[in-house]
């Protein structure tokens, strides 16, 4: 088990909600902020700080569909199943980037470079349907916008 | 800047409005604002009239509510109409400086309802007869810069909290909100003052006060338009209910989904804080109040109360039973009081203005304005804030233009998964608490979503079931269970291989859910099943084997 290796700023992150009563969710969205996700490693360093058991941290860190175990992928992209979106073909978004950029069963690509995840309503239905892309909106899509979008970022990675 | 106190507040107000330049540009940046492209026409328009020279302000404000037209910019200079524009590019955003700005003529293209179509009352502009609505709760709402709390005070901001500590007290503050007849405005309809009453009359060292801003039914978003285009009205509504019920401690809990309304409650909660309007002796007054934000983390059970409160104390957002209510032992087993973004919203007029005032607006026991967030296959989507007792019809087709043209209405859904759909028939309906429920649906947080001819209503109730059966804490097994055996026999209808006898125990299980499930999620779950049943049968007998 690893001991003692709290990097400073998970034990930055901690200590600013450490005093502060039922501030587990705060602390673990500054650690999710920082590195995409909350690391196994990481909640072990964090239940030692805060002194609560790792079976505490999971048991909120898997109830609440914001928080992620997993790492995210070099980009990802939020497609919003609400219900104005659905309405306005958002799940034909979600089919084609699934089939084109064929996606395993967790949503990421094989090389790691797209995660596609699916979320409940944005708070952005006046522009249904809508997805989240690098954590940039974009409204009014089709299925042809997104993927030509997901095109550019591939383009743009491999000019660097 | 020091702290503020008695009177502080009329000063500054007038000393805002004589520095106020008469020549502006403002520039919707909410959240749907910037996602068509709103920072950038901002930084066009400020950048290009710095280059030029010209006394003229460009501001950053919040949103009036018309997603379908994002981005929108208003134009007021002193010689011309004030005017707003719809779609705005950087090739408009040039005209309108070259056209209106510096020739005083308007541009005759993408011209957008203006303040007064659109139901701000106070702008000194005629309202026309045709529009239904009235701004309350988003009075502010695309006028001000949210980030400014100058601003806030300059149209009369913070003034109903210091006639609440100074005047009024909490007994006078608790007689208008009686006689305004507010009622919660995240579903229940539950009487505010009531509420208020009970967390008041609870015994205990410490309260607590909470905004619920788990705005967590997709399809409604008005409180987060709020919480971005008006923040300042909501910590004010905020402070005025501690304040009536003894709490000294007050958590905004806000989706960790909606950034942008994070960052600005965080804000202007530190721009209150530097005015002594938020902490200690505020206004010079004994009362003492703090305030703190903290994130939801997507759980739509979050929205109910108790489970809200165990999510502040860092724990699974699971309900609990009541009684105890949560104005005997709420958060942190103390009493607490919830009141959700809108609600408080209205609270600052009301005591500005009057609850008499207030009780003149609506019909019967539903007063006051609604927020309703219209959306789906509606041509102009976007937040619309009528008096209560406007008719669907007047909100979906005479406000937001119906549905394309050659399609026909088919239906609304309101209150989200817990709601259900009210068919084109039924429009002519005044909308109030009372109503929504007799035609099987609820008010909810007033999602309106228009559904039309080639919507299928089967679909409709598998895709809210869908997002029941993920969203059940799994706490109660009549939710648990009986939301995926639901789920199942809608596949089951939907692949066409059901029969009349499951249709029978479809609606059985649908009772059976309501009357024993722990919450309100599990409570409300087969609504949408049930309702599209009942207006639209047909459609699942014709898919029966």
């Amino acid at each position: 088990m690893q001991t003692n290796t709290v990097s400073p700023d998970v034990a930055k992150a901690v200590q600013k909600w450490q005093k502060k009563p039922g501030s587990l969710i705060m602390a673990l969205h500054e650690i999710q902020s920082r590195y995409g996700y909350v690391p196994r490693e990481v909640s072990m360093e964090v239940a030692q700080l805060m002194n609560v058991p790792l079976a505490r941290i999971y048991e909120v860190l898997t109830f609440y569909n914001y928080f992620r175990i997993d790492p995210p992928g070099k980009h990802n992209v939020s497609v919003c199943l609400g219900t104005a979106c659905y309405l306005k073909g958002s799940a034909s978004v979600q089919t084609a980037l699934a089939q084109t950029l064929s996606l395993n069963k967790d949503g990421t690509t094989a090389d790691g470079e797209f995660h596609v995840e699916t979320v409940r309503c944005v708070g952005c239905c006046g522009l249904a349907p809508v997805v989240v892309i690098d954590g940039v909106t974009h409204g009014k899509v089709t299925p042809t916008t997104v993927l030509a979008t997901i095109e550019e970022l591939k383009k743009a990675q491999a000019a660097q | 800047m020091s702290k503020l106190s008695v009177g502080d507040l009329a000063r500054m107000q007038a000393e805002q409005a004589a520095a106020a330049r008469t020549d502006w540009i403002k520039v919707g940046t909410g959240t749907c604002g910037i996602a068509a492209g709103a920072d950038r026409v901002f930084r066009i328009l400020a950048d290009e009239v710095k280059k030029r020279g010209l006394a003229i302000d460009v501001r950053r404000v919040g949103c009036v509510g018309m997603c379908a037209m994002e981005p929108l910019v208003e134009v007021g200079v002193q010689g011309a109409p004030r005017t707003m524009y719809g779609a705005v590019d950087e090739s408009v955003a040039l005209r309108i400086l070259d056209e209106h700005v510096a020739n005083k003529r308007p541009l005759t293209t993408n011209i957008a309802p203006g303040v007064a179509e659109l139901g701000f009352r106070e702008t000194g502009i005629e309202t026309p007869p045709s529009c239904k609505q009235l701004r309350i709760v988003t009075r502010n709402c695309g006028m001000l810069d949210p980030s400014k709390i100058e601003e806030y005070i300059g149209r009369g901001g913070y003034q109903a909290l210091e006639s609440a500590v100074h005047k009024l007290g909490a007994e006078g503050v608790l007689r208008e909100m009686k006689t305004s007849g507010l009622r919660g405005r995240g579903g229940a309809g539950f009487p505010t003052w009531l509420k208020w009453t009970f967390t008041r009359n609870a015994n205990a060292d410490q309260k607590y006060m909470i905004c619920n801003g788990d705005e967590g039914d997709p399809g409604a978003y008005m409180d987060r338009s709020v919480l971005e285009s008006d923040p300042h009205s909501v910590i004010e509504g905020m402070l005025i209910a501690a304040f009536t019920i003894g709490a000294t401690v007050g958590y905004f809990y806000i989706r960790a989904e909606y950034p942008l309304a994070v960052d600005r409650i965080e804000n202007a909660i530190r721009q209150a804080r530097r005015l002594g309007l938020v902490g200690e002796n505020i206004l010079g007054s004994t009362f003492s109040c703090d305030l703190e934000v903290r994130l939801g983390a997507g759980a739509f059970v979050c929205g109910e109360e108790t489970a809200l409160m165990a999510s502040i104390e860092g724990k699974r957002g699971t309900p609990t039973p009541r009684p105890p209510f949560p104005s005997q032992q709420g958060l942190w087993k103390k009493p607490s009081n919830i009141n959700n973004v809108e609600t408080l919203a209205s609270v600052a007029p009301i005591i500005q203005r009057g609850g008499a005032w207030y009780a003149g607006i609506g019909v019967g026991k539903s007063t006051g304005t609604k927020v309703f967030a219209v959306t789906g296959k509606v041509l102009n989507s976007g937040l619309v804030e009528v008096p209560l007792g406007t008719t669907i019809r007047e909100i979906v087709v005479d406000t937001c233009g119906g549905v394309a043209p050659g399609r026909e209405v088919k239906a609304i859904q309101t209150g989200g998964p817990s709601g259900g759909v009210i068919p084109a028939d039924k429009f002519d309906t005044r909308i109030t608490y009372e109503s929504l429920a007799e035609l099987g649906s609820i008010m909810g947080s007033g999602g309106m979503i228009v559904m039309d001819d080639r919507d299928d209503m089967v679909d409709i109730a598998k895709f809210y079931m869908g997002f029941c059966v993920e969203e059940s804490c799994g706490k109660c097994a009549p939710c648990r269970i009986g939301g995926k055996q639901l789920l199942l026999l809608l596949e089951k209808i939907k692949a066409r291989k059901a029969t009349q006898e499951d249709i029978a125990l479809m609606t059985r299980l649908a009772s059976a859910m309501q009357k024993a499930s722990l919450c309100g999620l599990g409570q409300t779950a087969p609504n949408p099943v049930l309702s599209t049943y009942r207006y639209f049968r047909s459609e699942y007998e014709r898919l029966l084997a």
